[in-house]
Order: structure tokens, then sequence, then C-alpha cells
């Protein structure tokens, strides 16, 4: 009867997390289907705490669990809310590491199960092979979860690293052979280990923790910071996989169906991420290592003059036009501009100007965190524009004012072939009457190449922290 | 070949749901707008921390005197814990934010 319940707990989860997650990818329905798929696995859980047994024998060290609980439940709630929005990124990626890390712990332990019995002793006096007598199928199964998880594990923290500017950009000539080798040399020692059943078969199970943690760190350490959020996306549906090898090992449906799941759907993802940013995956993950030849091409026909412009000249421009049109990036979100900006475009609006936003799919460091930030802020959701339509109001729009973004407005992805963000999909604003581009100083952004724009004649720069910059303008507005 | 028809056999309940769940995810999310992408990656982020059931076996499995199997499995749970709570909360923290189209 316990172990008949435990099954429809198990069945009742792996449909939440299904409609969850279907839920998830509509606008409408996405908060509540987080709570599903949250409730299933609260389910889930409960259920594998108190219901599970194996061959008659309940779990135990509850005093264990329940504090292990316990302590991931606070430190995880505390820290995914004071996370700042600018931050979520970072945080989904550590919590995606966790989770690898957790997959790889259990393929330890389960590793060191195994070895249980074994004695070497008594293979040297008759000649009997332990390891010959361990099941070929789970041990594939051990390695996979531990090579899987351990990738997820370290190439995540690197990518948390470097959203928080922890870790620069690594690179060096010849590093995606060495990535190449390592990963092979990976794989031929586990595919060794399963078939020939050395010895040293555990000395063998530790290199290969190490050389996926390596690998994880020297996969991620060369990808810009700009395809990070692809990276992460990656990252995320390995360990689904490495969640369904823990499902496999113990013939855990719920596991299974929720690892290859996010597995699956992960996959698909990282691929309508780089849709978005007109790439392809292997130009995200190989380009990257040629990056540095590229951005000294494009970075050739940088300099000219800039002109800058003044507070109150920039808030007569902007309140005597018919349209304006605010484009916001990572600035905006690190100065935490967003309500200050909602309140420009209030006053904007009073005085009858039009107020649209351009969203680049990219802008910020994910996508879609531009849209979340302005929703923070209660701007009204058919003010944003995506990037096919603002480019189609650009025309016939007259100021355009650029908060902190820089690579997607750059010109150079639409007309220099050398640029390292040729090919990528930009908001047009240079068919705008005139554009203020609001940024702390003229540094390159993320890519780490010059912006012609900045130098053209109808722009002009208001330089400054968004927040500030905003609050200046927005007062000197209210005075005209 | 009989090897693998004979592995195959053995583990079909288990192949099928893998197949059948590839479909599933790549079917589900195949058409979602592009501001819904940072949300749906903290979702399934979470979503795959159900790893912690395999981390909650373990733990209660350990043997008392285990002291490095408990250890191992008590941060494993820990780890999990982390995953699937901060991933939810993240995730309906994101989602808070997008209200309801007026």
């Amino acid at each position: 009867m316990e172990l008949n319940l435990l099954v429809f707990c198990y069945l009742l989860g792996s449909v939440t997390f299904i409609v969850g997650l279907k839920m998830l990818s509509n606008p409408v329905s996405a908060r509540n289907g987080n709570l599903v798929a949250a409730a299933g696995m609260f389910v889930a859980i409960l259920g594998t705490i108190f219901l599970y047994e194996d061959e008659g024998k309940k779990l135990g060290n509850y005093g264990w669990i329940f504090s292990a609980l316990v302590i991931g439940t606070v430190i995880g709630t505390l820290m995914a809310k004071r996370v700042k929005m600018t931050a979520m990124p970072e945080m989904v990626s550590l919590f995606n590491g966790m989770g690898g890390a957790c997959a790889a712990l259990i393929s330890v332990i389960e590793f060191r199960h195994l070895m249980h019995g074994y004695d070497p002793a008594t293979y040297a006096s008759n000649g009997y092979s332990f390891f010959s007598s361990l099941d070929g199928t789970t041990m594939l199964i051990i390695f996979l979860g531990l090579i899987i998880g351990s990738v997820s594990f370290s190439g995540s923290m690197i990518a948390w690293g470097k959203l928080n500017g922890k870790i620069k950009d690594f690179a060096f000539k010849g590093q995606h052979i060495i990535n190449l080798v390592i990963l092979l040399l990976n794989v031929a020692i586990a595919a060794f280990i399963i078939i020939a059943r050395p010895e040293e078969t555990p000395l063998f199970f530790y290199a290969i923790i190490l050389l996926s943690i390596l690998y994880g760190v020297f996969f991620v350490l060369p990808i810009g910071g700009a395809d990070m959020p692809v990276v992460i996306s990656l990252l995320n549906s390995f360990t689904g996989v490495a969640a369904a090898c823990g499902g496999f090992l113990y013939d855990n449906k719920v596991m299974l169906t929720g690892g290859i799941l996010v597995g699956a759907a992960g996959t698909l993802l990282t691929m309508l991420m780089c849709k978005a940013m007109n790439r392809s995956l292997s130009n995200v993950l190989i380009g990257s290592f040629g990056g540095g030849n590229a951005a000294a091409g494009g970075a050739g026909p940088q300099g000219g003059t800039y002109k800058e412009i003044s507070l109150s000249d920039a808030a007569v421009v902007m309140s005597y036009a018919n349209k304006v049109m605010i484009v916001p990036g990572y600035g905006l979100a690190v100065a935490q501009a967003q309500h200050i900006c909602h309140e420009l475009e209030k006053t904007l609006e009073a005085k009858g100007v039009e107020v649209k936003y351009a969203i680049h799919p990219v802008a910020g460091r994910m996508p879609g965190h531009m849209n979340v930030l302005l929703a923070e802020a209660d701007v009204s959701y058919e003010k944003l524009l995506e990037m096919e339509l603002a480019n189609e109001e650009f025309k016939s729009t007259d100021v355009v004012l650029i908060l902190g973004a820089n690579d997607v407005v750059n010109p150079a992805a639409k007309s220099d072939p050398s640029s390292p963000i040729y090919g990528m999909p930009i908001l047009e604003v240079e068919q705008a009457k005139h554009v203020i581009v609001n940024k702390r100083s003229m540094k390159p952004g993320y890519a780490g190449i010059e912006n012609q724009l900045f130098f053209q004649p109808k722009t002009s720069m208001l330089f400054g922290d968004a927040k500030k910059a905003l609050q200046d303008l927005l007062a000197e507005v209210r005075s005209i | 070949m009989n090897q693998i028809l004979n592995w195959i056999a053995a583990h079909q309940e288990m192949a099928y749901i893998v197949i059948l769940m590839i479909f599933v995810g790549i079917e589900i999310i195949g058409k979602v707008p592009s501001v819904l992408h940072t949300p749906l990656m903290s979702g399934a982020n979470a979503i795959h921390g159900v790893v912690i059931i395999g981390a909650i076996i373990v733990m209660g499995q350990a043997e008392e005197g285990n002291i490095v199997a408990l250890v191992l499995g008590f941060l494993a749970v820990i780890l999990g814990t982390l995953n699937v709570v901060g991933g939810f909360v993240v995730t309906d923290r994101m989602l808070e934010m997008f209200k309801k189209k007026k």
C-alpha cells in the first residue's frame, strides 16, 4: 500500500513537472506553472522520505536528512530572496552548480558503496577479480552521472564568477585542443574501466572527478560574458541529464522524467537563445577561442570625436519630441534605474510625448532581463516593443535615449564583417532623428569593441550613472 | 549484437521514458517567447533539482557507522535542497514581475 502510494507520488511529480514547464512557457500562466512544479516536487520529496523502502527496509538517518533539508531551505531561500534583480543570472548559475555537485556526489557515494566488499588480498590469493563481478550498466551510469555532474558544477561556478565580475575571460592558444584532449581522456578512462576492470579502478575513478572538474573550468573560461546565458542554459540541461542518471541508478521514475525533461527542454532553449542572437551554438562555444583576433580587427576604425549634450539640452529635445524611444541595457540594470526611468516616461507622456521602449532580445545579461526589470517598475506591457517592431518605429522616432546599452545598438554588427558581433541583429537606432546615449564613460561594452554609433553626428553623449543622470534629466524635464 | 538487444529488453521501460520525455521536453517549450527565456531556464533549473531524491535515498541508506557516507550524503542533500528551493524561489521572484497584461 505504502509503496503504491509512493509510485503515485512520483507519477504526480512527473505530471506536475511537465505541466509546470508547459505553463512556464506562456506569460500568463508562467507564475502558476512554477508553483505547480514546486508542489509536485514537494510531494515527491515527502513521499521519498516517508514511504521509500528498499528490500523491505525503510530509510533511516532522519535526523541527518531533516537537518540537511532545513539548512538547505534556509540558505536557499535567503539567497534567492536577497539577490538583486541584476544578479539573477548568476544566482541561477550558482543553483545549477549545486544540482550538478549533488548529482556528482551521489555517484561518488554509490561508487564507494560498490567498492564496499572490496579487499585486494582476496584478489591476490585466489585470482578472483572483484571488479569484474560489478554490473557494467551500473558502472556506466555512475560514471556518466559523475562526469556530467562535475562538469556542470565547475562550469556553473566559473559562469557564476564571470557574471559577477570575479573571474575574467581567459583563453590561450590551442585551448580547444587541450579541452578536447581532456574530454577524450576522460571518456577513454571511463570506457577502459568499464571494459577492462583494472585493479586500479578506485584510482581512475578519482582521476575522472579531477579531469571532469578541470574540463568544466576550461570549457567555460574562454567564453565571453555576453554569451554566458547560453552557457548557463546548456549547463542546465547537462545537470538535467546528470539527474536522470540518478533516476536510472535507483530505478526512480520521477528523477528520470524530470531529468530528461529538463535535459531536452534545456537543450532546445539553449538553441532558441542562440537563435535570438542570430548565432549558432558551435559559434558561441568555439567561436570564443578566436575572439581575441577578431576583436582586434573589429576595433580597427576606432576613435573619432564625440559630442556631449547638457542635461537641459537633452531635456528640451525630449520634451518637444513627438516620439521618444528608450533603449535600456545593462547600465540601467546595474544602476537600478528602472523606477526613475518609468517616472521620466510618465512625465514625458504628460507633456504629450509618445514614449516607448525598444527591447533587444539579449539586452542586459540574459534574454528577457529588461522585460523583468521594467515590469518591476510597473512599465506597461504594451510599451515594450520587441526588436522587429522597434526597428520599424525608429524611422518615425525623434529621440532615442540609450540607457547603458552598447553592443545591441552597435552598427558594426551590420556593416563590419570583421567585427566579432557581425551578424547579430541589432536595434537600428541610427534611423531616428536624434540619439542620446547615456553611459558612464566611453569604455567599450561587454564584447569589448568600439561603437561607431557614438561618433556619428546625430549622436550625443550624456555621461554618468543611469540613475543619477535620469534623476537630473527628470528634474530638468519637469522644470520646462 | 545480442548483448545490446538484451540490454534494451532489460531496460525497456527506462528507454521508453527517456525517448518520450525527450519529445515532450522539446514539444512543450517550442513556442516560448524570448521574454520568458530566463524564467523558463530558471524553472527548468529548479526541476532538475529532483536529483535531491537520489541524495535523500543515499543518505537514508547510509549505515550508522559510515561517517564518510553520512557526511557526503548530508552534503548532497544540502546541495540538492539549495537547487530545489533556491531555484523555485528565484523563478517565482522573476515571474512576480510579469504582472498580468492590462
